[in-house]
């Protein structure tokens, strides 16, 4: 991981690609007839921290969905790493933490094996090498989370399963976390050392793309924010978004929701 | 009537005369040849092991060859399990079995009528993989295993059997009991050795793809980003149900399979700490239950499947208990968290 930090979106690290982590340009998509998500355009460059924030329903999954690869857009074009992003292969480049609730709750497995999985996609059907167990180790180190490492994760808080996903990605040596509202269901006190991690992760030239409900860890903590709600009402700086009118418009109401925590 | 059954026998026969002639059962024998003598040699140390032991049980032919059935089902019945329970799909197997039925009523139809010769095992395979690859299907343009699917495929599966096999009761001459309950005095040598091969499969399938599918059961989405074709791995566990389901049917009976892919699984997950560890443990607890089982069913003289259901219920109920009290004594030492290391990389700008 390089050191370097990028202070705007222009000053790109050097990646094999050069040009954008992600990107959508004039996508539409929708489960019906009706859109979903209309006329997105967005653009990630290597280094960023950007926050997709928007009320229930705005689309923010489905924006997440449409850059992995896991929707195709209706018209427009999706891209990861410069390929289009339905026929990306290169999955070891994305990390991916979902929601606590959606990983398999009773299952019995241990906090290495979690992490392990992130060089499933490096090894194959093989057998993870010598160097791939110390590079599982140490991003078990780097999240934390060393004495846990042979913890059932049933047995863990919230805030340390999300953290044992996290290294999963940095195991498998991503280029971009995409993070899926994931701080639901954890408590506060867990929820700021999350976004300290997140940060000091970015901090060492990680991508980030979070998608989240709570207002206050994204104004906090992103740097860039894209306010969403079926269109995109706000892409750019956190503090510009604070002062800008985007969010009364998105979610309908100049509400309180900055202080709000659901 | 059977003028139509008459039509209907010309038809397939006439379609199907060079695979009739591939399955017909000198044929297959043929194939199966060196697992007869694997048979042959397998008999021979387990008879030897019944005069050493003075075991009665030990001491029929027939029970050799059950005896390696049930080890055999002991090692794939979990092993598969495993990757269905969690992931909520418990019911499967019992949808698959019910399949497997209707293709054991269609292999005894088809040798009634057109005198196909071949063993109603062998159109179970086919038939369950069928419908396996079905369920499968429907759940990927649906996007969701759903019950209600699940009952459907179950209960179509059990009508076709028993209208199939009530149609054919005039050339019927084999119980479905056998089907139905298992039993372990009819194991032939050739559904052995069908047995042995399905084994065989399953477990080098697992072998090889054994990072693909925890990876999928774990976490489908996570997986499907990293580049794993989800939907391929979900058609490679269902076949393989379908596999497990009709080689445990010789001895659980349709209606009792099941059981074996979820019971020792179950409690398996509760003593286990790893899921590597888990594996081991449904292995050894199938095991232990099917052993057990079958000792116990030979000397009272009661049906094997339901009497190894039993036992492993009773291993699952030991091993909550075990589970609860593992919980409890290692509650009392947890680790602090540790501090996140990365902060300490961080640069100063």
């Amino acid at each position: 991981m390089s050191t370097e930090q990028p202070q705007t979106t222009e000053s790109v690290e050097e990646t094999p690609d050069g040009g954008p982590v992600a990107e959508l340009h004039g996508v539409d998509f929708g489960y019906t007839a009706t859109p979903v998500v209309e006329d997105i355009d967005l653009r990630i460059d290597p280094g960023e921290y950007v926050a997709v924030v928007g009320p229930n329903g705005s689309g923010k999954s489905t924006v997440m969905q449409l850059l992995l690869g896991l929707l195709e857009p209706d018209t427009g074009t999706a891209r990861l790493f410069g390929d289009p992003s339905h026929r990306f292969d290169d999955g070891e480049r994305l990390g991916y933490v979902a929601q606590q609730a959606s990983a398999s709750k009773e299952m019995p497995i241990t906090v290495r094996e979690v992490v392990k999985m992130g060089r499933y996609p490096h090894v194959g059907f093989g057998f993870l090498s010598a160097e791939d167990r110390q590079i599982v180790d140490d991003a078990i180190g780097t999240v934390g989370m060393t004495a846990f490492a042979n913890r059932r994760i049933t047995q863990l808080s919230g805030g340390q399963r999300q953290r044992a996903f996290i290294a999963r990605a940095l195991a498998g040596e991503a280029d971009l976390l995409v993070l899926d509202e994931p701080t639901v269901g954890v408590d506060a006190e867990s929820v700021e050392a999350f976004y300290e991690l997140l940060e000091s992760l970015n901090d060492d030239g990680m991508t980030i793309l979070l998608i989240e409900h709570d207002l206050r860890a994204v104004t906090e903590h992103a740097e860039r924010v894209v306010c969403l709600n079926g269109e995109i009402y706000f892409d750019g700086p956190t503090d510009e978004f604070v002062d800008s009118d985007a969010l009364a418009r998105a979610f309908g109401t100049a509400a309180n929701l900055m202080g709000d925590r659901s | 009537m059977s003028a139509a059954f008459a039509v209907l026998a010309g038809l397939v026969n006439a379609g199907v005369e060079p695979l009739v002639f591939a399955l017909q059962t000198g044929a297959l024998d043929a194939l199966l040849s060196p697992l007869f003598w694997f048979l042959d040699l397998w008999s021979g140390f387990v008879g030897w092991l019944g005069k050493i032991t003075g075991l009665a049980v030990l001491q029929y032919g027939f029970m050799h060859r059950a005896i390696l059935v049930a080890l055999c089902i002991g090692v794939m019945a979990p092993l598969i399990g495993t990757f269905l329970v969690h992931r909520q799909l418990a019911l499967i197997g019992d949808a698959l079995a019910h399949t497997a039925f209707a293709g054991v009523a269609i292999g005894l139809f088809l040798n009634a009528v057109i005198d196909l010769g071949v063993t109603p095992y062998l159109t179970a395979v086919v038939v369950a993989m069928l419908s396996a690859l079905l369920i499968e299907l429907i759940s990927e343009t649906t996007d969701a295993y759903n019950d209600v699917s699940m009952a459907i495929v179950l209960s179509t599966g059990f009508a076709l059997g028993t209208t199939l096999i009530s149609l054919n009761a005039g050339g019927l001459t084999v119980s479905v009991n056998q089907y139905l309950f298992g039993n372990l005095s009819t194991v032939t040598s050739q559904s052995a050795a069908i047995l042995l091969v399905l084994f065989v499969v399953i477990v080098a399938v697992v072998a090889v793809t054994r990072n693909q599918l925890l990876y999928v059961t774990f976490d489908e989405t996570a997986a499907e980003v990293s580049g794993l074709s989800v939907s391929w791995y979900n058609r490679i566990t269902v076949m393989l149900t379908a596999m497990v389901v009709v080689g445990a049917m010789q001895i659980m009976g349709v209606i009792l399979v099941a059981a074996m892919l979820v019971v020792p699984v179950a409690g398996a997950a509760q003593v286990s700490r790893s899921f590597t560890e888990s594996l081991f443990v449904s292995v050894i607890l199938a095991e232990l239950a099917v052993l057990l089982g079958i000792g116990i069913s030979f000397y009272v003289g009661a049906t094997a499947g339901g009497v190894v259901v039993l036992v492993a219920v009773a291993i699952y109920a030991s091993a909550v208990v075990v589970g609860k009290l593992q919980t409890a004594l290692s509650e009392e030492v947890t680790p602090e968290v540790g501090s996140i290391d990365a902060e300490r990389e961080t640069t100063s700008d």
